[in-house]
């Protein structure tokens, strides 16, 4: 029930984002506050490394802690082998790509406090994603992740592109957001729970439900736009306006993977249905292609490696897919092919976070060092850039599945997936399963020639200097070089030794992903199986590959025939401002700028809803038993007020008018005072003490109270709303004293004494047993002190 | 503009004093009695308030240098942080305690971390008044 380890961890970063403006501010100008930074992720590492060998004998850890236990929501950190290997991708990289960093970013010119705070916000944001067993602590993690990711966009902030990219990744993955909490909130109610881990147990109630489907489809669209599924891939090329550490951190390893991380922990729950496989292995198949088509037309190498991360996107989610197929009760003895199928989608979202990562680097550092980096101006920087050109070499390799890189072992598992699924008889596959390999091979194809598009058009070829904008091409510094060269030679590492990965960190995940299936886990993952048909596609992959990408020219205008209008892009930009337009025509229509006319709106609107209500009721208006009794005094108050009033309206100085509305206060302080409360009607007093004052400060800005002349029309809408709104006054008055519908709660508040030691139960209430309201009640109150600070300031000074 | 409210400078003075005092008793009268941070809080602004009325604004800055927006700022600050010295006990947000102590001088008393908690109630009700006061009279010269 307290502060865990696991918290601590998601707690780091967030927390450390407090001292960085004081660090930039004093130190940067003598250390990149950037070798601060790096020291977060790297602690946090190295503590979850010691959860690795506990992970692999198959413990998980949770830790609760309380946070609004009144709703039930309360912040667990849940660790299993999902959660481990996410956070060991979140935190590895994340160490990695802010040493990286420190060298894409110059201290002295980029606002690096900025920088900084946005990574860290969102490294402690995705680890509370990945650790988070309550659904909506889940949820509210998965928004932060969106808003991190807007600001780190938005860096370059007075690009217009920047804001635009930035706004178009929030509304996408907002939009999925939104549509994913009616899921969650769906699946809440069906399963009363807020736990996944309790939410899995009920599995058989929940998919009996009627609602299994819809909160599925929704749940499903947050995690496609978050990992930028087609049709909702469109963000992400986008967020390439991003500085590249964000784009190999955020983009491509850890983010937009938290859709991927959302389908497979949820596959114990959906998994094993027709329209999830269906849904998931088909958008995820489509996007592989779509990524992999768009990916060899492109000419800037960002916006290449943008789609082809989402093209090895769409890849892991159809092996989710394929994988999921294992919770069926009727998928017989194959179930441990598709178990290996899951295994397939983890092994290779760990390869790709390796590979990717390094390839963005390698990116980032030729746009640094040649200032382009469109590959029509580049080529022939092997000679200059000779690392660069090696750890490109091997990433794009594996990327393309070739041995002796980890992308290969990934890519002939994905192809036996696809074999295999192909061949079962379950969900209708039998007519159209062929389908599914058909498209995974010729997509790889496609993955082959971009690959070989990245490394031979940069690296190889004629070295025109005149089109390149520096001068000075060279090598990057060593420490650039660090992060890529890690990546690397884990591409190379994984392939040679891919069982100690799988045993310690993948396997477990399996035990996540299927709770309660028997698992043989006895499976190795070897290079070479024989002949086997993967093997085959694999070969043919490349065949047909060398020879598109020999043929590039000829072949490559085909793909333009698709007429720009149709786009997507298109379609997202003619709604934006389809939607701007309608807005501002719709905002214009009542918002008139007359202050008149909002008071008549709220009040109408309060005539209207309350009358229709009483109107419409078939209970008596009033019963006079609780009312108490009418005494003397109560007959002279009222007769005051009323003459304050009249005061009010009939004056023709504003003065008075001002000080009898005063006057109409206090008379309501007294009584208070005569039913005896006295708290009530000491902050009344004070409050129309305070207000007076001001309304005589603003006695200046006001006009003159003449005998304007006004239309009998605009005094008797006046007197008509006025009348409304006191006649609904009295008449709520009396019914509400009439109609008692709930026991009262005072009974409860008169233990103020014993539950909060205070005798004053009207502050009891405020500052404990309401202790929230006062608190938002204060930071509304300075957010408007704020604002009225603001207005008056800046008009001061004339802006 | 040229004013000579002898009388008016006299009472306020020494209505001031009174209406400040009146304001701490109010603000730690609260636990028991009426009062609290949020009466106690605007009745020191409107102490402040007939200072400013009945002298200029130009003194009552001389006089009371405090930027009421940033005291505004930290009572929030200080409710938020005080709402959380309930989480370290593991308990949840915004769990206030109490207890009695033994204190030399003032003998069997009761401490609450709700006072923590009124005083930043007090400060962000005094901060927001005073400066949209000031702000607005400000604009009126």
């Amino acid at each position: 029930m307290c502060l865990s380890w696991l918290h601590i961890v998601i707690l780091l970063p967030i927390a450390f984002t407090i001292t960085i403006p004081f660090l930039y501010k004093y130190f940067n100008k003598y250390v990149h506050t950037g070798w601060f930074v790096l020291i977060v992720p790297i602690l946090a590492f190295c503590g979850l490394l010691s959860y690795i060998p506990h992970i692999a004998n198959g413990n998980t850890y949770m830790y609760e802690l309380n946070w609004i236990p009144s709703l039930n929501i309360n912040f667990t950190a849940y660790l299993d082998g999902l959660g481990l290997l996410f956070s060991l991708l979140i935190t590895g990289i994340g160490a990695l790509v802010v040493l990286y960093s420190i060298y894409y970013m110059k201290k002295d010119r980029e606002a690096l406090n900025n920088f900084y705070i946005y990574l860290l916000l969102f490294m402690g944001a995705m680890l509370g994603l990945v650790f988070s067993d309550n659904i909506f602590v889940l949820y509210t993690f998965w928004e932060l992740t969106s808003i991190s990711s807007f600001l780190l966009i938005a860096y370059w902030f007075e690009r217009v592109s920047s804001r635009n990219s930035a706004l178009k990744a929030l509304l996408i993955t907002v939009f999925g957001g939104l549509a994913m909490l009616a899921g969650v909130i769906m699946l809440a109610m069906m399963s009363g729970t807020y736990s996944i881990r309790e939410m899995i147990g009920q599995v058989d109630i929940i998919q009996g439900e009627a609602l299994f489907i819809p909160s599925m489809i929704l749940i499903l669209l947050g995690a496609f736009t978050k990992s930028a599924q087609f049709p909702f891939s469109i963000w992400l090329p986008d967020a390439m306006e991003a500085p590249t550490p964000v784009s190999a951190y955020l983009h491509s390893a850890t983010m937009v993977k938290a859709g991927i991380f959302l389908v497979a922990k949820l596959t114990p729950i959906y998994g094993g249905d027709g329209v999830w496989f269906w849904l998931v292995t088909m958008i995820g198949l489509i996007t592989l292609l779509y990524g992999s088509l768009r990916a060899v037309r492109q000419t800037d190498l960002k916006a290449l490696l943008a789609y082809s991360t989402i093209s090895q996107l769409g890849l892991i989610m159809s092996l989710l897919g394929i994988g999921s197929v294992a919770l069926n009760q009727n998928v017989g003895e194959s179930a441990a092919l598709f178990q290996i199928a899951m295994f397939a989608a983890v092994f290779h979202l760990f390869n790709h976070s390796t590979f990717k990562g390094s390839l963005f680097m390698v990116v980032g550092i030729i746009d640094l060092e040649t200032g382009t980096r469109d590959i029509r101006r580049l080529g022939g920087l092997i000679s200059l850039m000779p690392i660069s050109f090696t750890i490109a070499m091997i990433s794009s390799l594996s990327m393309a599945g070739l041995p002796p890189f980890n992308g290969f072992l990934s890519k002939e598992m994905f192809f036996k997936g696809t074999l295999d699924i192909a061949q079962l008889d379950l969900f209708g596959l039998g007519t159209f399963g062929m389908i599914i390999p058909v498209i995974a091979w010729i997509a790889s194809v496609f993955t082959f020639v971009y690959s070989l598009i990245l490394i031979f058009k940069t690296f190889t070829g004629k070295l025109d200097r005149e089109r390149l904008p520096r001068e000075d091409v060279r090598e990057a510094p060593f420490g650039m070089l660090i992060p890529p060269i890690i990546l690397s030679t884990l591409v190379v590492v994984v392939f040679f030794f891919p069982n100690v990965l799988a045993d310690y960190i993948l396997k477990p995940i399996l035990w996540a992903i299927f709770p309660s299936t028997t698992l043989d886990l006895d499976f190795q993952i070897t290079a070479w199986h024989g002949f086997v048909p993967e093997l085959y596609m694999t070969i043919g992959v490349v065949l047909l590959g060398v020879i598109l990408y020999l043929t590039i020219k000829r072949w490559n205008t085909v793909l333009k025939v698709y007429p720009e209008k149709l786009t997507l892009n298109n379609l997202y930009d003619a709604s934006m401002s389809g939607f701007e337009s309608f807005s501002a025509r719709f905002t214009n229509l009542y918002m008139t700028g007359s202050l008149r006319h909002y008071v008549i709106y709220i009040l109408l609107f309060f005539i209207l809803v309350l009358g229709g209500r009483i109107l419409f009721s078939d209970q008596p208006l009033f019963s006079s038993a609780n009312n108490a009794d009418v005494t003397i005094y109560d007959i002279g108050i009222v007769i005051a007020t009323i003459m304050v009033t009249l005061t009010v309206l009939l004056t023709n100085n504003r003065i008075t008018a001002i000080i009898a509305l005063g006057g109409v206060g206090y008379f309501v302080v007294m009584f208070f005072v005569i039913f005896r409360a006295p708290d009530l009607a000491l902050t009344q007093m004070v409050v129309e003490t305070v207000t007076t004052a001001l309304f005589l400060l603003c006695f200046y800005h006001l006009p003159k109270l003449g005998k304007q002349i006004e239309k009998v029309s605009f005094k008797l809408t006046n007197f008509l709303i006025a009348l409304g709104v006191g006649v609904m006054f009295t008449v709520l008055a009396l019914m509400i004293n009439g109609h008692r519908l709930f026991p009262s709660i005072s009974s409860f508040f008169e233990d103020a004494y014993e539950l909060a030691g205070a005798k004053n139960i009207v502050n009891a209430i405020l500052v404990d047993f309401r202790g929230f309201d006062t608190m938002l009640e204060i930071a509304v109150l300075t957010i408007a002190g704020l604002g009225v600070f603001t207005l008056i300031r800046l008009q001061i000074k004339g802006k | 503009m040229k004013s000579n409210d002898v009388i008016l400078h006299t009472v306020t003075k020494f209505s001031a004093v009174i209406i400040l005092t009146f304001s701490i008793h109010l603000f730690i009268a609260g636990h028991h009695q009426p009062g609290g941070g949020f009466i106690g809080g605007l009745t020191t602004a409107s102490g402040i308030v007939l200072l400013l009325l009945a002298f200029d604004i130009d003194t009552i800055k001389n006089n009371i240098r405090v930027n009421f927006i940033n005291m505004a700022v930290i009572g929030v600050i200080i409710a938020v942080l005080t709402g959380m010295l309930g989480l370290i006990d593991g308990e949840a947000f915004l769990t206030q305690s109490y207890g009695d102590f033994n204190l030399p001088i003032f003998g069997d008393t009761e401490l609450a971390t709700a006072v923590l908690f009124d005083t930043g109630v007090a400060l962000a009700v005094i901060g927001t008044a005073v400066s949209i006061i000031i702000s607005i009279s400000e604009d009126a010269n």
